[in-house]
């Protein structure tokens, strides 16, 4: 099993993340295990996955809502948020939306282009899970949390700045 | 001057140690290009023709003497003895080492300085008034605010990766010397009758290559809101801006796609959500910050000084400078000067080292030890004893810092251009020199008067030569440089009925042999038609329209109908 990060510590991840096969139609649901489904999958097969014996999360790409899944957050044992490339931020306001306006308390995990130099800000916005990219060692990355002692803003950590 | 507290001081430092670390990943092969650039932007670190650039924030333009001689001295120690001040009031310096930058960032960190975030798609340098906290028309010192702002944009976690760059700017005073409504967001500030402090929120103003008047989304903002309002525009921009193409990517193009009207409905919807939440300003907060401010010290002065008023009677040259780089001060007996680093020669906004030290000294003795950057690239003494000026002028014209040409043409505003900048398309400085030199006359640049002359080498338009009153724009035409000239552009509200405007294209562009005689031109149809020396060029434009001067470039339109037909003619 892969190695994540979780709490600031390096764990085996126990989930299996599905994505939409190339011509954008839904893959085929494993029998078993813990998965995480796409949005799109967990709209089309809802009434199947909560049946499905294994616990569930939902995954959002960069550009999807997540009032899409405000209503159903108290079924998922796991939220993640794409960040299709380094650059693309908008998985910072998706997180603090989950965390701030839809209350969501359980794991949040950053998952795509994610490597050291972000964790910090991904932290800050509510994350408590990454999946680092291919190649990257998650015990070097846990140095990326300590580059600041201290932030001028607000944040999901630490509510007052 | 603002002061670091400890906590300022430990963040510059820290990102000192993580750019080193990851400069050393880079150099090592351990952090691809393509990871490394984000990276490096976020800290002004560009990839140049030459050389890397470093950017270096001087955060509102403010500067102590200190700072400016440690500036002098990276000049020397680490790049070729100059820099370069920018329209963001900010320096670079072009020909820095990449395996040096972290020592010249380290060397910076001593004198509470940083090049955090002077590019790259986040926010940028908040920007002001030039003459904050000293103007007679003050309605707020805007120093304040923008370090109110400094802080809550330094790596802000939610919108350090935001679609675009983005600019806030701040204006304090009554008139409008930042060109606010050019700014992603431009804050006016504003005070109701019983003195509270609110800003007038202006969003998607912009040059390059989309220019935009920016759009007024409140009238009036109790300060208290400034943060979470400002957190409910960047979050509808950072979640729905454009990703896709670079060249649409300013909030400017989604404002302009939703509607300023919708854009405004769904910032108050998210607004509604934040509003007194955990980033409202408090009044202790913003005392704590104003606090840290060192404040100059003035003598009780009955008025202006009189052997200043009778040198100025007696005094052609002294009084030509002081008409022209000499403003008015809120405290009697002072008054701001501005040293023109627009000397005709020298590329616009360069100083060299020796300049930096000697302006460094003429700050401590002159200023209280400071200085403040303008966005004319030109820097400023704000507050000089009246007595003083004399000595001043003296001493500035001995170091070749008195042209006595602010708000004139020769002041010209200049991006860097083809010499030294790989985006360019055309060359700008020896543009800016050959204007220079063709209106070298002092008594004709005077009577000439107001003009704003901007020049920028591509489209990106780092010269802002849209809100030029004569606007320079380098174009490339079949790998060959171009220029092409606007006019009647102008930056803000500078005095009454005369709002930000961006300039129109006069027709066809020309080879850069032909610029000063097209501008004499310009000149000469402004001449011709001004109704007294009160009417400025800009004036003109605004009463007759662009025809006229059209006519004065390419001829009437009858004579320019019958060149084109002639060119269709077979030969």
């Amino acid at each position: 099993m892969a190695l994540i990060i979780k709490d600031r510590n390096v764990v085996t991840d126990p989930w299996n993340r599905l994505e939409l096969k190339a011509d954008g139609s839904v893959p085929r649901t494993p029998a078993t295990g813990d998965i995480i489904v796409p949005l799109a999958m967990w709209r089309e097969q809802r009434a199947h996955l909560l049946v499905r014996p294994g616990r569930i999360g939902v995954w959002l790409d960069s550009h999807e809502e997540p009032a899409a899944i405000a209503e159903d957050l108290r079924i998922f044992g796991v939220v993640a948020v794409n960040f299709p490339k380094f650059g693309d931020g908008r998985g910072f306001s998706t997180a603090r939306l989950l965390r701030d306006r839809y209350g969501w308390k359980g794991e949040l995990r950053a998952v795509g282009d994610i490597f050291r130099d972000q964790l910090f800000f991904l932290a800050s916005c509510g994350f408590d899970a990454f999946v680092l990219r291919e190649g990257e060692d998650p015990r070097e990355a846990l140095a990326g949390f300590g580059v600041f002692s201290e932030s001028y803003q607000a944040s999901v950590e630490r509510p007052q700045p | 001057m603002y002061r670091y507290d400890e906590i300022d001081q430990r963040l510059v430092d820290e990102r000192v140690v993580q750019f080193r670390e990851q400069t050393q990943r880079f150099l090592a092969g351990k952090l691809s290009e393509d990871d490394f650039r984000p990276l490096r932007l976020r800290n002004g670190l560009y990839i140049q023709r030459y050389a890397p650039m470093l950017r270096v924030a001087i955060p509102y333009g403010l500067l102590s003497s200190n700072q400016l001689r440690t500036l002098a001295h990276i000049s020397r120690k680490w790049d070729r003895g100059y820099g370069h001040f920018s329209t963001r009031q900010n320096i670079q310096f072009n020909w820095p080492k990449l395996e040096e930058v972290p020592d010249i960032l380290a060397e910076l960190a001593k004198v509470q300085m940083h090049a955090i975030q002077t590019s790259g798609n986040s926010f940028r340098n908040i920007t002001t008034d030039h003459y904050a906290g000293v103007a007679p028309d003050e309605i707020v010192d805007s120093f304040v605010w923008c370090e109110v702002l400094r802080q809550w944009s330094t790596f802000h976690p939610e919108f350090s990766f935001l679609p675009r760059k983005f600019k806030i700017a701040v204006n304090g005073a009554k008139a409008d010397r930042a060109a606010i409504f050019l700014h992603d967001i431009g804050l006016q500030a504003v005070r109701d009758t019983a003195g509270n402090v609110a800003f007038h929120v202006s969003v998607g103003g912009g040059m390059g290559r989309t220019p935009i008047v920016g759009h007024v989304i409140r009238e009036y903002l109790p300060w208290p809101h400034l943060l979470t309002y400002l957190e409910a525009i960047l979050r509808v921009y950072n979640r729905y801006g454009r990703r896709d193409n670079i060249h649409k990517a300013r909030i400017k193009i989604l404002v302009k796609a939703r509607t300023p009207e919708k854009f405004r409905e769904e910032v108050e919807t998210e607004w509604a959500h934040l509003k007194d939440g955990p980033a409202t300003l408090t009044g202790e907060e913003v005392r704590r910050i104003e606090s840290r401010f060192t404040r100059p010290k003035y003598q009780r002065l009955p008025g202006d000084d009189a052997g200043h008023l009778a040198r100025l009677a007696a005094e052609p040259g002294y009084a030509a400078w002081a008409k022209r780089n000499v403003f008015p001060h809120k405290v009697a007996g002072y008054s701001a000067v501005t040293l023109s680093l627009k000397k005709t020669g020298v590329p616009p906004g360069d100083a060299t080292a020796d300049q930096m030290e000697a302006v460094a000294a003429l700050a401590d003795h002159y200023s209280q030890g400071e200085l403040r950057v303008s966005h004319e690239q030109n820097l400023i003494l704000a507050d000089v004893l009246q007595s003083d000026l004399h000595a001043l002028w003296i001493q500035a014209k001995a170091l070749g810092l008195a042209s006595p040409n602010i708000g004139m043409i020769t002041n010209i505003i200049a991006c860097p251009g083809g010499d030294f900048c790989s985006l360019a398309n055309a060359k700008s400085i020896p543009v800016a020199q050959a204007i220079q030199e063709r209106f070298d006359q002092l008594d004709y640049v005077h009577d000439i008067g107001e003009l704003d002359l901007n020049i920028s080498g591509c489209m990106n338009s780092c010269g802002h030569h849209h809100v030029g009153h004569i606007g320079i724009l380098g174009v490339d035409k079949n790998g060959e440089e171009w220029y092409q000239i606007s006019i009647g552009g102008n930056q803000g509200l500078t005095r009454p009925g005369a709002p930000a405007a961006l300039g129109k294209v006069i027709g066809p562009s020309f080879a850069r042999a032909q610029i000063p005689d097209v501008i004499q031109k310009l000149i000469e149809v402004y001449l011709k038609r001004r109704d007294s020396e009160e009417e400025r060029f800009i004036d003109v434009i605004w009463r007759t329209g662009i025809e006229p001067f059209k006519e004065g470039v390419y001829g009437t339109h009858h004579q320019r109908q019958e060149r084109r037909n002639r060119s269709l003619e077979p030969a």
